[in-house]
């Protein structure tokens, strides 16, 4: 068989900021929509513990039924956020809005959010039915009524039979499903999930992905989801949120956050980046050549360009985006030879490690997709091979 | 993957809740602190109460504080009957602590190995004796050491001993009291610290060619440190100001600062000597209390 | 692996003779018909008759268990705010201060705390007995209390009562329907450990009674002094007897909390 059939040649939607950008659901857009009233407002709001600045001078509005999540690395601020949302924190300065309403006093009990904790945070001395009629009961509605929406949502989570049971008495997604329901089962305006799968395994965090998805767009709710979690992130959400230092770096659909990152750190942050440093030798058009030690001249393709030659700057080029190949390719825009150095197979797709430009040189990330059975590998430690991409692939980062 | 969720510390809502016991104790703890030390500064009369000056009133405020002094505290360092109670009192509570911890160590350490299922058995049989009356556990040796006691007749009777060892009201009988006494203090942290040592570490050790002896020595001692500080600690500071047990056990010229001051307050009536006494008493407190501050702080690193 | 042996068998032995011999001859010696302790005269319960006629001390018993009862509760309530107060709350004025007295208790010699609390009484001229004894032994077992109720809210998971708020609840409902039942176990033991040291305490009763209300630990005290008699044994045979049905209870009561929460 032929290697090069593995090769990317060509991307029918070549390049994410040439498709329509949005979320999964094409029609709904609504922070398109110059007119739409935000359901939650953030603005210019700052939280510090002590010297830390933990919400550095934030503002974001979320829409109702957006499914908005919240990415970060451990520590960058996204967990204060959304407590202050809850309640649990008071910002330093700011305000945050909910329905357009001033909320920055409402204590958490009297707030129409609610929230799923990491923890889940079951009330281990309550059975399942109690805990999720636990708020139900504060509002002080009918015993008939609660038992009547507990029972409804017990089904709604497939849990009916289990009320009687302990917390304790429940696997790990039982009890997820349990802290899902007794948030849910508020009708709160805002539904918080803090890290929602991260106890659950792999395999069950798939499908409670698609789980979530469906009961949000059933409800009809407006969900926040804070988690480290990138697939989860871009999974599940319309849109979302790459947070760092108490700020907020990007707010885009997922397929814009991937293909058009406003930043090196969230190129970096999000999926796998080679990463380009060079000087812009000419500009033509939407044509932009760049000198770069690691691998040589570069040509892409920038709507706009806001470089002019002389300018350094660094180029993203995601690994699945660059074809590998042992002849040297004829037609390509960008190309450059190397050495592989290591390769990773990992079932589905073939990470390999190619050195160009010597030993001291620079290693790139190639993805390849295992599309057929052939057990034969193409390519082996050591091959001299060839990188190419097309001027799409490349993208221009702000440092 | 959790990570310790930064949380804003109330302040106003605190106070609310502390109010209550702050209170309580500025008035039955701190309050009684200071009078002590006011009445130390002052001298025994033979009034009701039986001490002097009285406050006054604000009026003649300067005039009663001049009437304070340091007397009472002169004394305690002029008469020897004092500080050789102090120092008495200091011998014997690290005779204590030392052979506590020489019968407590093995005795955790078997606890600590024992299996998981007897644990929670052996840990309330150490306790046990803790909640009966500790008047009760000090009488009981009362009736082992006394002249033709238990101790006596089992002794004589295998032929180790001819004749009655006298050991009832002797500093050895107080020993034996203390030891038996505060053992259980010595024994839990102890256990809980020999307990939560890692055995892969004990494993990794002898894996790299350490013998039983070597792995305990350069291993489990030194990681059970916490443990023997806490425990140390816990069994020297109450027995500097044991009361009962040297009151019982011990004999006339057992000098110990808690019957010092027991007597000097009950038998004497100089209040004022007594509060002096309890005064430097706390001063001779103060560095075994940052021992142990101390040991508690190691004992949450370590255990992180 | 370490191994359990004969080493460790031996100390184990050894170790709790030593605890519990001395109780258990303290107690034979309860059932002896002689007076003399040392004799065995054979098997009698000849001195628990006795005890039941000695009224002094049943009153003193009684007095006892009431002062343990009402102290034990005032620590637990005083202990109990404490330990949230210090757990919850990182800095409030004065903190320092509140924690070193709340622990202080812990480590003072008894002497000092009965003079000093005596000294206080006496200064503000007040008639000492049944109350003053109260007082003096919630204070001093407020510590205790105050420790065994913060190592349970050291493992508490704060988020369950973020929990309860986001759902709804006030401050308050907040503490009666979610905090309290959790750390109930450790108010209970609390309270056991309280009302312990208070039919314990010799030394700081003694210190702050006054004429009419004499402990039972201070009746037991002055009849020590006076020599050995069987009746002391079966007296302290009594109080070990229902402090090991206290424990055990307790003990089965945990157990099957434990099993029902499982």
């Amino acid at each position: 068989m032929d290697p090069r059939q593995e090769r990317q040649v060509s991307r029918p939607e070549a390049g994410g900021r040439r498709a329509s950008p949005g979320s999964v659901r094409r029609d709904f857009q609504p922070w398109n929509d110059p007119t739409a009233k935000p359901l939650v407002e953030f603005r210019n709001v700052t939280k510090r513990f002590g010297a830390v600045v933990a919400v550095d001078r934030l503002s974001l509005a979320i829409h109702q039924r957006e499914f908005f999540a919240l990415l970060g690395p451990s520590g960058c601020g996204k967990t204060t956020l959304m407590r202050m949302l809850a309640g649990f924190e008071q910002p330093d300065e700011g305000e945050i809005l909910l329905d357009g309403v001033d909320i920055t006093a409402v204590p958490p009990h009297k707030r129409p959010v609610n929230m799923m904790f990491q923890s889940y945070a079951l009330f281990p001395h309550l059975s399942v039915g109690d805990n999720i009629a636990y708020g139900l009961k504060r509002e002080g509605l009918p015993k008939a009524e609660i038992a009547a929406r507990v029972e409804a949502m017990l089904g709604r989570v497939r849990l009916k039979g289990m009320e009687k049971r302990r917390p304790d008495q429940l696997s790990g997604g039982q009890r997820q499903r349990v802290a899902l329901a007794r948030a849910l089962v508020k009708q709160p305006k805002l539904l918080l999930l803090d890290e929602p799968l991260g106890a659950l395994d792999k395999k069950l965090r798939e499908e409670t992905q698609y789980e979530l998805m469906d009961l949000q767009a059933d409800l009809g709710l407006t969900f926040m989801v804070v988690t480290h979690d990138q697939d989860e992130a871009m999974t599940m959400a319309d849109r979302m949120a790459v947070m760092d230092h108490g700020r907020l770096l990007q707010i885009a659909p997922p397929d814009l956050i991937y293909e058009a990152p406003a930043s090196r750190f969230v190129a970096e942050f999000v999926g796998d980046i080679n990463l380009i440093e060079g000087r812009v030798t000419a500009v033509a058009g939407d044509l932009v050549t760049l000198e770069s030690k690691s691998a040589g001249v570069i040509e892409l393709d920038e709507d706009a360009p806001s470089c002019r030659p002389g300018d350094a700057i660094t180029v993203g080029l995601r690994p699945e985006k660059i074809a590998l190949s042992h002849d040297e390719p004829g037609q390509a825009n960008n190309k450059v030879a190397g050495e592989i150095w290591d390769i990773g197979y990992l079932g589905d797709m073939t990470m390999v490690q190619v050195m160009v430009g010597g030993d001291q040189g620079k290693l790139f990330k190639v993805s390849l997709t295992n599309r057929t059975r052939r057990i034969e590998r193409p390519f082996a430690w050591e091959d001299k091979v060839w990188l190419s991409w097309d001027v799409e692939a490349g993208m221009v980062l702000a440092s | 993957m959790s990570t310790p969720v930064p949380r804003s510390s109330g302040t106003g809502r605190g106070l609310l809740v502390a109010a209550i016991p702050y209170l309580w104790l500025v008035a039955f703890f701190l309050a009684p602190f200071v009078i002590v030390l006011r009445i130390a500064l002052s001298d025994a009369a033979t009034d009701q109460p039986p001490y002097a000056p009285h406050f006054p009133g604000i009026s003649q405020l300067g005039e009663f504080l001049g009437a304070l002094d340091l007397e009472n505290f002169r004394l305690l360092g002029d008469d020897p009957l004092y500080w050789q109670s102090y120092l008495s009192s200091l011998r014997i509570a690290a005779l204590t602590t030392l052979i506590a911890l020489a019968i407590g160590y093995p005795l955790a350490y078997a606890m600590a190995l024992a299996p998981k299922r007897w644990q929670g058995i052996l840990l309330v049989l150490v306790i046990l004796p803790f909640w009966t009356s500790f008047l009760i556990r000090v009488y009981a040796w009362i009736g082992i050491l006394r002249p033709d006691g238990l101790l006596d007749m089992a002794l004589m009777g295998i032929g180790l001993t001819a004749e009655p060892l006298r050991l009832l009201n002797t500093d050895t009988a107080v020993l034996i009291g203390m030891v038996y006494s505060y053992l259980p203090f010595m024994v839990l942290p102890l256990f809980s610290t020999l307990q939560k040592l890692d055995g892969t570490l004990l494993e990794a050790a002898s894996d790299l060619g350490a013998t039983p002896l070597t792995t305990f020595l350069t291993v489990t001692l030194p990681l059970s440190i916490p443990g023997i500080l806490a425990g140390s600690a816990l069994v020297f500071i109450p027995a500097i100001g044991e009361f009962v047990i040297p009151d019982l056990l011990g004999g006339s010229d057992t000098l110990m600062v808690g019957k010092v001051l027991w007597n000097e307050f009950f038998s004497n009536r100089d209040w004022p000597l007594a509060s002096a006494v309890a005064i430097v008493l706390l001063v001779v407190l103060v560095l075994p209390l940052m021992l142990l501050q101390r040991a508690r702080g190691q004992g949450e690193g370590s255990v992180r | 692996m370490r191994r359990f042996g004969a080493f460790h068998l031996a100390a184990l032995v050894a170790g709790f003779a030593f605890l519990y011999l001395p109780i258990v001859a303290l107690i034979a010696y309860s059932f002896n018909a002689s007076r003399l302790v040392t004799l065995w005269g054979g098997f009698s319960t000849h001195w628990y008759g006795a005890l039941m006629r000695n009224q002094p001390l049943l009153d003193a018993a009684w007095l006892t268990i009431r002062v343990a009862l009402v102290s034990a509760t005032l620590a637990t309530v005083l202990g109990t705010l404490a330990a949230l107060a210090l757990a919850r709350y990182r800095v409030f004025v004065g903190r320092t201060l509140f924690s070193g007295m709340v622990m202080a208790p812990l480590v003072m010699p008894e002497v000092i705390t009965g003079l000093s609390l005596l000294l206080l009484f006496v200064a503000g001229d007040v008639e000492r007995g049944y109350w003053t004894v109260i007082i003096a032994h919630a204070t001093f077992s407020l510590g205790f209390a105050c420790i065994v109720v913060q190592a349970r809210l050291a493992g508490f998971d704060r988020s369950l009562e973020e929990a309860a708020r986001d759902l709804g609840a006030t401050p308050m409902e907040t503490f009666a329907t979610v905090t309290l039942p959790l750390i109930w176990p450790a108010v209970a033991a609390a309270w056991m450990l309280a009302f312990t040291l208070s039919l314990d305490d010799l030394v700081i009763a003694s210190f702050t009674t006054g004429p009419g209300a004499t402990t039972l630990p201070m009746r037991l005290y002055s009849a020590i002094r006076l020599g050995v008699t069987p009746e002391i044994n079966a007296a302290c045979t009594i109080m070990i007897a229902a402090v090991a049905v206290a424990v055990i209870g307790a003990s089965l009561l945990m157990k099957r909390d434990a099993l029902a929460g499982r």
